[in-house]
């Protein structure tokens, strides 16, 4: 079955990018197919490449990151939002003067049409928030 | 089948689980993760509208109710499931309802 999941809120604040991210984990071991992963609202801040968490502690944004790369997921961070916290890629960096950008690899900036086409495209979008 | 309707807060801290049961139909499931573990234990008012709900379908996520420490106080006909039986959830049901 195709499953595309919505974040909402950041990393470390309450559970949900956590239960997000083990929903994901056991979709695809469960031999599911995941559409795309949307981060919307403070679920942008999952996204960054600037945290550092404590060394015991889980590093959500690389967590993400490398099961992206692992499984090739379609990680997008709405625009909106970003722009708002300041999450930049590369072309967005470029375009507002600042030296380097903050996204880690695995994620892409894009639209609320994204989002959209995921429900479209997708048998199941379950959401997750604080 | 119905719907899956997941709910993440506590019933003590916000009234989401009472809006949901408000809309939960025969033949849905209610699935209670994060904080909304709370809902499911023994002794609670929450509980007791649980026991009464009938028609619909009860289940909490293991590993939220483990974090908690609330095994042990689990009220009666609540189904757990680990985040595979999430999933399998989300597959059985025709769409999922997110109680934020």
């Amino acid at each position: 079955m195709k499953f595309s999941i919505q974040v909402n809120e950041g990393p470390y604040q309450k559970q949900a990018s956590d239960t997000a991210y083990q929903f994901a984990k056991a979709a695809i071991a469960a031999g599911h197919e995941i559409f795309r992963i949307f981060f919307y609202h403070d679920g942008v801040n999952n996204a960054t490449k600037l945290a550092v968490p404590p060394q015991d502690d889980r590093h959500i944004p690389k967590l993400w990151s490398e099961l992206s790369k692992e499984h090739n997921l379609d990680l997008v961070v709405c625009i909106a939002a970003a722009q708002r916290r300041g999450m930049m890629d590369a072309d967005e960096a470029k375009r507002q003067g600042f030296e380097d950008n903050n996204l880690i690899e695995g994620f892409r900036i894009s639209g609320l049409g994204q989002l959209i086409e995921a429900g479209i495209e997708s048998d199941r979008l379950v959401v997750f928030g604080a | 089948m119905g719907l899956l309707h997941t709910v993440n807060k506590s019933p003590f801290e916000s009234n989401t689980f009472d809006a949901c049961l408000g809309y939960a139909l025969d033949g849905s499931t209610v699935l209670l993760i994060e904080d909304g573990v709370y809902a499911a234990t023994t002794g609670t008012s929450a509980a007791e509208k649980i026991k009464n709900a009938s028609g619909v379908t009860f289940a909490v996520l293991g590993p939220d109710l483990q974090a908690r420490g609330l095994e042990s106080k689990l009220a009666d006909g609540i189904k757990v499931v680990d985040y595979e039986g999430f999933v399998n959830l989300v597959a059985e049901h025709d769409s999922v309802q997110s109680w934020l």
